[in-house]
């Protein structure tokens, strides 16, 4: 084996922190008392930054749309349980291969132009839905939302809930599905290649890289898990809106992911979970011009530098 | 229909004013500014509050627009955005977007959440025809002052020693820095122009576009329409893009409206996907 491979290797290996944060995560399900709609919450959203992770720190995509997937999977998951089965694991399945074909579909949009073009791309996918859910009000429910979805029990015994400790489960078991596949993928050659054209694709080019093929992959992929985020939430909740596609989305989940930091995979759970719990602060606190404060610590957030921040020893030395 | 046309020039031309200043400046530090609409809204509630406050003319409100919304520019280009040119481009939008969030609820916490109502002088009022032509007097007016700034913007970029001076800048700033000018004051320059031109935009659209705290969220994604269509290298391109933009939203809410801002956005992707350096763009020397 060479020093490459052997160096390589040593970088996929499991560390501790990655086990103790699964322990802790099978710990907060038993600890989760009243708490499990929130942690439900901050499961999802937490899958929802990784999908971004995979496009934004591994890939470098830009995107200030990705909500297009999380509403088409909610959606999708919503109607699929209205219209067809009520069977949530059949819905999740048919909401990710959607949404994967959506992504497959967009990413053809993504692959040219400069980060200002992809951007207004991106902004642009996710506006069209949004106004597409939001005429279509015979499938959609329009401005309303979907209502009366009822879902049927988890594997045929677990009924979902009023106080969301099976939601809570069942979203967990897909993160963490989704963590292991998404850790495989990026420590895999194709992973250590997309990082490759991140930082210059020009040279990744030239080392005989099929860039475009490989962003297509992986923005299929992350559409795929964001799509799976979406159909978890309209399960858990039993509804899909027009909020699944806002713009706001698009903006939360990209702020969620910068706090978590970008582009080692955990950053969206830290993510989520410190965005979640600001915001119940914060917004128990002045709920109307909570914004405000978002907003200013983006501003600092970037000011600082986000690679900073999460490393409180780097704070003093001079960059 | 030439009604609607000409509603649609005269949101072009408007679009076109509120946007040129981004153009500029994107092209110029190639800096990704979500927060063009906060300078705009700036102008619209300067305007409006001289008008309902203190009583001041609507004509001699414009002017004040301007300048309040430039010295602001100014200002936070001195302080807060020059440090953010080097950086990345993601850097940019959720440093721009945080400063939108801190605007809207800013203006909602200290003017209030509602629509402000703007009441354009009398002889600025109603339409006359035209050749079976309904032309309201206020966008004829809005057509006239944003061609007359078009103008002019046309006449200082191709002719003054500071357009000159702006275009070698936008080609390759670092060989412009290597012939003696100086890129810095020339962008400090341009981004207070552009600032006071958005707010002068915003005063004058007050009426047509409405005025509420969110208008930087709402037409944000607009100014980047006109900007990455039209392309950040002429200032021809964003104005075509702008007048197409306006005519396509205008008669799109008429003839289609249950298609809403689909089209826009439809149109948008399709253009960008086959151009993505923009309709008049052509690639700069090192993007």
């Amino acid at each position: 084996m060479s020093a490459v491979q052997t160096s390589l290797r040593a970088n996929a290996a499991w560390r501790w922190w990655e086990i103790a944060l699964g322990v802790a995560a099978v710990a907060s399900y038993f600890l989760a008392g009243n708490h499990a709609l929130l942690l439900n919450e901050i499961a999802i959203l937490a899958l929802f930054a990784l999908s971004l992770d995979l496009i934004l720190g591994y890939a470098g995509i830009v995107s200030l749309g990705h909500a297009a997937f999380f509403g088409f999977g909610a959606y999708t998951a919503a109607l699929f349980a209205k219209l067809v089965m009520p069977d949530p694991l059949v819905g999740l399945v048919v909401a990710i291969v959607a949404s994967a074909a959506l992504g497959a579909l967009c990413s053809v949009l993504v692959l040219r132009g400069s980060d200002l073009t992809r951007l207004m791309v991106t902004l642009g996918v996710a506006a069209v839905l949004y106004e597409l859910a939001n005429k279509l009000d015979w499938l959609t429910g329009g401005a309303d939302g979907l209502q009366g979805v009822v879902m049927g029990p988890l594997l045929g015994q677990f009924e979902f809930d009023l106080y969301g400790r099976t939601a809570y489960a069942y979203s967990l078991v897909v993160l963490a599905l989704a963590v292991v596949i998404a850790r495989r993928v990026v420590h895999s050659p194709f992973g250590i290649s997309l990082k490759a054209l991140r930082d210059n694709r020009l040279r990744a080019t030239s080392i005989g890289l099929s860039v475009n093929a490989r962003l297509a992959a992986v923005y299929t992929l992350a559409a795929a898990l964001a799509g799976a985020a979406g159909a978890l939430i309209a399960q858990t909740s039993g509804f899909a809106s027009l909020d699944g596609l806002d713009f706001h989305r698009s903006a939360d989940v990209l702020l969620v992911l910068v706090i978590g930091g970008t582009g080692y995979l955990y950053g969206g759970i830290f993510g989520a979970i410190a965005f979640k719990v600001l915001h119940d602060l914060v917004s128990a606190w002045t709920p109307q011009y909570w914004t405000f404060w978002l907003g200013l610590f983006l501003v600092i957030l970037v000011m600082v530098g986000r690679d900073r921040l999460i490393r409180p020893w780097t704070w003093r030395k001079k960059r | 229909m030439l009604t609607l046309l000409f509603d649609g020039i005269a949101y072009g031309m408007l679009l076109f004013v509120l946007a040129v200043g981004l153009a500029v400046t994107m092209g110029l530090m190639n800096f990704i500014n979500l927060a063009h609409g906060a300078f705009a809204m700036a102008g619209g509630y300067v305007t409006v509050l001289l008008m309902n406050r203190l009583g001041v003319p609507f004509l001699a409100t414009l002017p004040l627009a301007f300048v309040f919304t430039a010295l602001v520019g100014a200002l936070l280009e001195r302080t807060l955005y020059r440090p953010m040119y080097a950086r990345p481009h993601l850097d940019q939008v959720l440093f721009s977007l945080g400063l939108v969030f801190m605007t809207v609820t800013a203006v909602d916490y200290f003017i209030g959440s509602q629509q402000q109502m703007i009441s354009v002088p009398s002889y600025l009022q109603g339409r006359f025809d035209l050749a079976a032509v309904g032309i309201g007097k206020y966008r004829l007016f809005i057509i006239v002052i944003c061609g007359l700034l078009t103008l002019a913007l046309q006449m200082v970029l191709s002719r003054t020693r500071f357009g000159s001076r702006l275009r070698a800048a936008v080609d390759d700033p670092r060989v412009a820095q290597g012939l003696g000018i100086n890129v810095n004051q020339v962008f400090l320059l341009t981004f207070a122009v552009g600032s006071g031109l958005a707010g002068l935009g915003g005063a004058l659209g007050a009426e047509v576009l409405g005025l509420d705290p969110t208008f930087p969220l709402k037409f944000m994604v607009y100014f980047l329409i006109v900007v990455s269509v039209g392309g950040t290298t002429t200032i021809t391109g964003p104005l075509l893009a702008a007048l197409l933009l306006g005519i396509a939203d205008v008669m799109g809410k008429y003839y289609a409206p249950k298609l809403g801002a689909f089209i826009v956005y439809t149109l948008m992707i399709v253009i960008l996907t086959l151009r993505p350096q923009g309709l008049f763009g052509h690639k700069g020397a090192s993007k």
